[in-house]
């Protein structure tokens, strides 16, 4: 069958099981344009091209699918960049459709062009430029392959304008092989067994859970030893949600701003058993100091993820459900049970530690930005999918909104991208129109990508977004505070936008609490509106993110409230 | 070989921007490149590229997994120890003063080079062995005066041919 360029792109689109695709259009990809909108696909037109990366992910994160997006060559391209960068820092899988000069012009400096592939070469898991549109087939399909298995990430595919009108004959491609790229999924069962007989030794284990665990859908698993066997469950930014909030084995977050009595349990635990994570610096803080006296059992699907940052005792590589649905074979298959005393000692200990220091804040005259986050868990039962903005707002809403469910809580958590909240809610509504979306920001990152409430009001999207308004940029004036002397160099928004009036231009919801006594009936109208909504608390601004671990020092070192 | 060098050779597919992809990875992550050889293997398909570099052990183990993990990348072998044979050349252009002509000849017969070119003040010395080999020839023609030389990285090749890198 002959086909153009443009149609083979909506044809693998379709049997890839894409049905919405967030874009920009531009010269470049036209043409493209032109197929899709004659194809059945939902096309989700965002503000700014870092809107639609970052809305594909929203939706990739809250959906487990691929999340696609579309823009032209230049700067199109170029404002892909950090909504890829912060896929790839998550793990999320994407597929970047990037427009490109003609081929023949390739080279020349040609009006809006750019080397895209070499400028995402570090920050895809893979990318393309197409040369000839014989090969479109092969390399869409390695693109989407390669974007969900093994590790999952975003994946560039960039193609000239000539390549999108020219003609080939089309072939479906059912199977898709590479010999250099076999992620192993299967464990490997001497190392399982390795860590089955530390699990047997362990006196006080400790199991610490990231985003691999929501990414392979181990949630399940997970649970599952972690009952089994009486371990208590700290976890990444990333992995909220893989165990739930509200069991009484959960510690709560780690690392830098994780609670007292995880981060205790991780310096005292003499088994850590980590599945999906990569030891990032937020969480290990001095890594010498990070839990020294454990072995550790290291579970995840990329081998560079294992001895990168921390030495373990026994690596296992492998897909983290495959290999805790084996591990719990075992247990079960062994007989394995828990020392009753030792174990009851250290979960004693770590109540102990719960009750020694809570998440704590004192709610006065002035909106204490953790109350509404209490309040909005309160009255969306903990159903919400939150996304959040980076700062501040983010901490909060980790440590003050449990999650029960994976693919609830959608963050940016490995590169910190501001502007990425709001997008992302874009997204999730879009995977969800029925559930309620919240976007828990901070005044100045919502800011970032404020244009996108447009995409929101034009699609029907009723997302929710909560500014937690402190009038600064409260993360990093919390470390001027702390650490440099209280010198507030640019930190304080000494203007901002009235942001009622700003939701109001948009043809979205505006409402302002300023009293505590307030927070509760706006949340609650906000929620029940069914439009999009922009909801302003205007809070105290001096407010710090604690506990906090200073950069650098053993995540025992906690400064308290 | 010092215990800290390590001659990485990988096949790789042979596109445009794969080296870029390598080094790339190299630069980012702050990992050292002492020398890189790439060229076209007997399949047009596959090149081959030896990266000798400088690593303790797991900084070594992060870089061969960070290199595995490339798409790219199909094969990779360490071949450091004396299981492979490592070879490099050089072109070095040195002073041939009338009474220094007998004693540079003599190191040309010595190191097994060859003289390519003669010059009427100049001879080009074409050289080939494995590192240690290089300097010591370089060393020992330093004080005749090297007018300019052209060192290839390290090439490597395992002993046994069997194995498929």
């Amino acid at each position: 069958m002959e086909l153009t360029g443009a149609q083979i792109l909506m044809t693998i689109l379709k049997e890839e099981g894409v049905d919405t695709i967030f874009g920009f259009p531009g010269g470049a990809v036209i043409d493209l344009y032109d197929e899709l909108i004659r194809s059945d696909l939902r096309h989700i037109l965002v503000r700014h091209e870092q809107g639609a990366v970052h809305a594909a992910d929203g939706y990739a994160r809250a959906s487990g699918k691929v999340g696609v997006c579309l823009v032209t060559s230049g700067p199109g391209a170029t404002n892909t960049v950090t909504g890829i960068a912060t896929a790839y820092m998550d793990s999320i899988p994407l597929v970047i459709i990037t427009g490109q000069v003609p081929t023949q012009l390739i080279g020349n400096d040609a009006f809006q062009e750019v080397d895209i592939v070499g400028i995402t070469r570090p920050c895809t898991k893979h990318n393309y430029l197409v040369n000839h549109v014989e090969d479109l087939p092969k390399i869409l399909k390695e693109a989407f392959h390669i974007a969900r298995s093994g590790r999952p990430g975003p994946v560039l595919v960039d193609i000239p304008k000539n390549i999108g009108v020219a003609k080939t004959d089309y072939q479906p491609i059912t199977e898709v092989k590479i010999k250099s790229y076999n992620p192993t999924y299967l464990p490997n069962t001497k190392q399982l067994k390795k860590a089955l007989n530390l699990l047997k030794a362990a006196q006080r284990p400790l199991i610490f859970s990231g985003g691999g665990v929501i990414l392979s859908k181990a949630s399940d698993e997970l649970a599952d030893l972690a009952h089994r066997l009486q371990i208590p469950v700290t976890s990444s930014l990333m992995g909220l949600g893989a165990f739930p909030g509200s069991d009484p084995l959960w510690l709560g977050m780690l690392g830098m701003h994780g609670t007292y009595r995880a981060n205790m349990a991780v310096s005292q635990c003499d088994l850590m058993i980590a599945v999906g994570v990569r030891f990032d610096d937020r969480v290990t803080g001095k890594t010498d100091c990070f839990a020294s006296g454990a072995r550790i059992i290291h579970i995840d699907i990329d081998p560079t993820s294992i001895r990168k940052n921390i030495p373990v005792t026994v690596p296992v590589v492998g897909d983290c459900r495959n290999s805790l649905t084996e591990l719990n074979r075992m247990i079960v298959e062994e007989g394995i049970q828990p020392d009753e005393t030792t174990r009851r000692e250290w979960l004693d200990q770590i109540v102990f530690w719960r009750d020694e220091h809570k998440l704590a804040y004192e709610q006065k005259e002035t909106i204490k930005p953790q109350f509404v986050i209490e309040k909005l868990y309160e009255l969306t039962r903990g159903e919400a999918i939150v996304t959040t903005e980076v700062g501040q707002n983010q901490m909060w809403a980790a440590q003050f909104y449990h999650f029960d469910r994976p693919q609830r809580f959608i963050t940016s958590g490995g590169l910190g991208t501001m502007g990425f909240g709001l997008p992302a809610a874009i997204g999730a509504q879009v995977a969800f129109p029925e559930k309620t979306v919240v976007d828990i920001a901070g005044d100045g990152s919502i800011q970032m990508n404020i244009q996108e409430m447009a995409t929101a009001v034009q699609y029907h999207l009723p997302v929710k977004v909560v500014i937690l308004n402190n009038r600064c940029l409260g993360m990093v004036r919390q470390w001027q505070e702390l650490f440099y002397d209280k010198r507030y160099a640019h930190t304080i928004l000494e203007h901002a936008p009235d942001f009622v009036k700003l939701a109001e231009a948009f043809g979205a919801r505006g409402l302002r609490a300023s009293r505590p006594e307030e927070v509760e009936a706006t949340l609650a109208e906000g929620l029940e509106t069914k439009g999009p909504v922009i909801m302003e608390f205007v809070v105290a601004s001096e407010e710090c993110v604690y506990p906090m671990v200073p950069a650098g020092k053993a995540i025992t070192d906690m400064l308290l409230v | 070989m010092n215990s800290n060098k390590h001659t990485l050779t990988m096949l790789v597919d042979n596109e445009p921007g794969v080296l870029s992809r390598v080094v790339g990875l190299f630069s980012g992550r702050g990992f050292n490149i002492d020398s890189l050889c790439v060229a076209e293997t007997l399949d047009p398909k596959v090149s081959r590229v030896t990266i000798v570099t400088q690593a303790n052990k797991p900084l070594l183990e992060q870089i061969e997994k960070q290199l595995r993990k490339l798409i790219n990348v199909v094969k990779l072998r360490d071949m450091s120890d004396d299981r492979a044979v490592r070879r490099e050349m050089a072109l070095i252009c040195v002073h041939a003063r009338p009474e220094n002509r007998d004693e540079i000849l003599r190191l040309v017969n010595l190191f097994r080079a060859k003289v390519i070119d003669v010059a009427s003040n100049y001879y080009t010395i074409e050289a080939s062995g494995d590192a240690d080999k290089m300097t010591a020839l370089i060393g020992l023609l330093k004080p005749m005066g090297i007018k300019k030389i052209a060192r290839t990285g390290t090439v490597a090749l395992y002993r046994e041919p069997k194995r498929g890198i």
